[in-house]
């Protein structure tokens, strides 16, 4: 079952269509049905070699691949940024093995492969939100044995989780952990959310987007089907929070969005940006101007652009 | 005597029946059988290879016995056989009926977070979900084991092995468990360091009315803490008493020797 064009005149194809074969792809389709019917466990696949070193993304390319096709069009993030060489890269790769159309509009993709980062715009049904994971056990910095994490995971023993919360207070006087926090799917699997920042977290809940994580090292896929609830762990005295800020983007101005921090001299002068950069670049389009709109890295990077 | 009276008339908490167990053919212990009761310390003696701790794993649902069972008396299911309970619940009656002091504390802590953290971690494994209440009950264990409440939040390795093993034991008293497994709790602790844990240890268990099985190969910690003995070589159980009366005018050839090999100054 090829889904690639056969006429003769389409180009000669050193790949089978989206890399992996079709075998491959059967079997990592099967372990996304079952991390969909239990939504936060983490399904076991059999990873396969991909052209990039683990920590890449293999997780997530894999994923891409087995439900990529040719009518998708693919939106590929690093830290919210289109345009950084890692989502350049996998960008490419599927237009290439792929045949896709590629986009940077969050509204207009179909399967948004993404690093460290949710797109700020919400999603809609019919998106495929793609998470590339380094380690998907949450609890793994505190046990080690997977024999008794995934014990730990089947008879729902979770307090130990709490412990990393507690040093977390008892260190700094709040939960000063800001990406991986951990969440609870559906009040039964404790799940890492990959490194998205805790201001991603609410996201998670409700979404109508599929969400699917994979782990391509650890050979791990985890999902969080639409309209899923997913809580973030707190204690009763020390609720969740997510990151706030002073400043405002100050390309586009926008005091709701998750901002880099951004230094700019050997003065200490700085700038707080969005991290992702298609939702500034369009809120700037708009007519939005942060503090430093006309600032001549902000004018540089709209000559790159054009 | 009131007390005996009074201990004798309470339902026993565990009834070990015909605890044997084998690797292969080696023997690790054979046909052990013992009540205890609320409150009571249990010592378990021999010398090393006798099976005290394969008796201990079996009892502390860690080693599935190769015959015989092990009943006690959960807060969930009443009297019951352990090793019938489902694995959830019998790990569940663990977190929450059961301590377990190991002789190296690294082997009861976890070293990657605070000393402070390490003694909360049961009240979180219970259901906890309050960072203050946690945190007031944690400075109050550690000042009953005798600890700086300051240096909460350091880790485990910055503490000495006494202070450490001091913190396992606020560990596995926090949660108020009704038995606690001790394997060579003073093991590795040099003598008065030993000397003052033990004395800790012998009025935390007075005062919680603890019931304790305490596995050493040292006859003076079985003398302090222990009210029974149950001695053991080669696996089997040789002779069992009150404490006073097994060291005092031990009866087996063994116990004996045991008895008589305790240096004096």
């Amino acid at each position: 079952m090829n889904l690639a064009p056969s006429s003769n005149n389409a180009p000669e194809r050193y790949y089978n269509y989206a890399y992996l074969d079709e075998q491959t792809k059967r079997m990592i389709r099967r372990a996304i049905l079952k991390a969909l019917a239990i939504p936060g466990y983490q399904a076991p696949f059999g990873s396969r070699e991909i052209p990039v070193p683990y920590g890449w993304g293999t997780g997530g390319i894999q994923l891409t691949a087995a439900i990529i096709g040719p009518d998708d069009v693919y939106k590929c993030i690093d830290q919210g940024a289109d345009d950084t060489t890692n989502a350049v890269s996998i960008r490419q790769f599927f237009a290439k093995v792929a045949d896709v159309a590629t986009t940077e509009d969050t509204n207009q993709a179909t399967i948004i492969q993404t690093r460290h980062r949710i797109p700020e715009k919400s999603l809609k049904q019919g998106q495929i939100l793609v998470f590339q994971v380094p380690q998907p056990e949450p609890l793994r910095f505190l046990e080690p044995r997977e024999t008794e994490t995934r014990a730990m995971h089947a008879y729902e023993e979770y307090g130990l989780q709490y412990v990393s919360l507690y040093e977390n207070i008892s260190r700094y006087g709040r939960i000063a952990s800001t990406a991986s926090y951990p969440v609870m799917v559906e009040e039964r699997y404790l799940m890492s959310p990959s490194p998205i920042p805790k201001f991603d977290n609410p996201k998670l809940d409700e979404n109508e987007a599929i969400m699917l994580f994979g782990a391509g090292r650890e050979k791990r896929i985890y999902a969080v089907p639409p309209h899923t609830h997913v809580r973030s762990l707190d204690f009763e005295d020390y609720p969740f929070e997510t990151q706030t800020w002073e400043e405002t983007c100050a390309l586009c101005g926008a005091d709701d969005a998750y901002l880099d921090e951004v230094v700019l001299d050997d003065a200490g002068a700085r700038m707080f940006v969005c991290s992702d950069t298609h939702n500034c670049a369009e809120r700037r389009a708009a007519g939005h101007a942060g503090p430093m709109a006309d600032h001549q890295l902000a004018r540089a990077e709209e000559g790159d652009a054009q | 005597m009131n007390a005996m009276t009074a201990k004798i008339e309470t339902a026993p908490l565990l009834r070990v029946e015909g605890v044997s167990k084998w690797y292969g053919h080696v023997v690790g212990c054979t046909d052990v059988s013992f009540e205890m009761r609320p409150g009571e310390v249990l010592g378990v003696v021999g010398e090393s290879g006798s099976g005290k701790t394969t008796l201990l794993n079996c009892i502390s649902g860690k080693l599935t016995p190769s015959a015989g069972s092990v009943q006690f008396e959960t807060s969930r299911f009443g009297m019951t056989d352990i090793y019938a309970l489902s694995e959830p619940d019998r790990r569940r009656m663990q977190r929450e009926d059961w301590g377990f002091v190991h002789q190296n504390p690294r082997d009861g802590l976890r070293m990657r977070v605070s000393g402070g953290a390490n003694v909360a971690e049961p009240m979180m494994n219970l259901g906890s979900r309050h960072y203050g209440k946690m945190r007031q009950a944690t400075i109050d264990w550690l000042e009953r084991v005798e600890l700086d409440t300051r240096r909460i939040d350091d880790r485990p390795a910055h503490f000495s092995g006494g202070m450490q093993q001091r913190i396992q034991v606020a560990r596995n008293l926090i949660h108020g468990p009704k038995l606690v497994f001790m394997d060579e709790p003073t093991g590795g602790l040099d003598v008065s360091v030993q000397a003052r844990l033990l004395d800790l240890l012998r009025e935390l268990v007075r005062d919680l009315r603890l019931a304790v099985i305490i596995v050493t190969h040292d006859m003076a910690v079985a003398r302090l803490m222990a009210d029974r003995l149950l001695v053991m070589k080669g696996g089997d159980v040789v002779e069992t008493g009150l404490t006073d009366q097994v060291l005092d005018d031990p009866q087996h050839p063994y116990t004996q020797i045991l008895v008589s090999s305790v240096l004096q100054i």
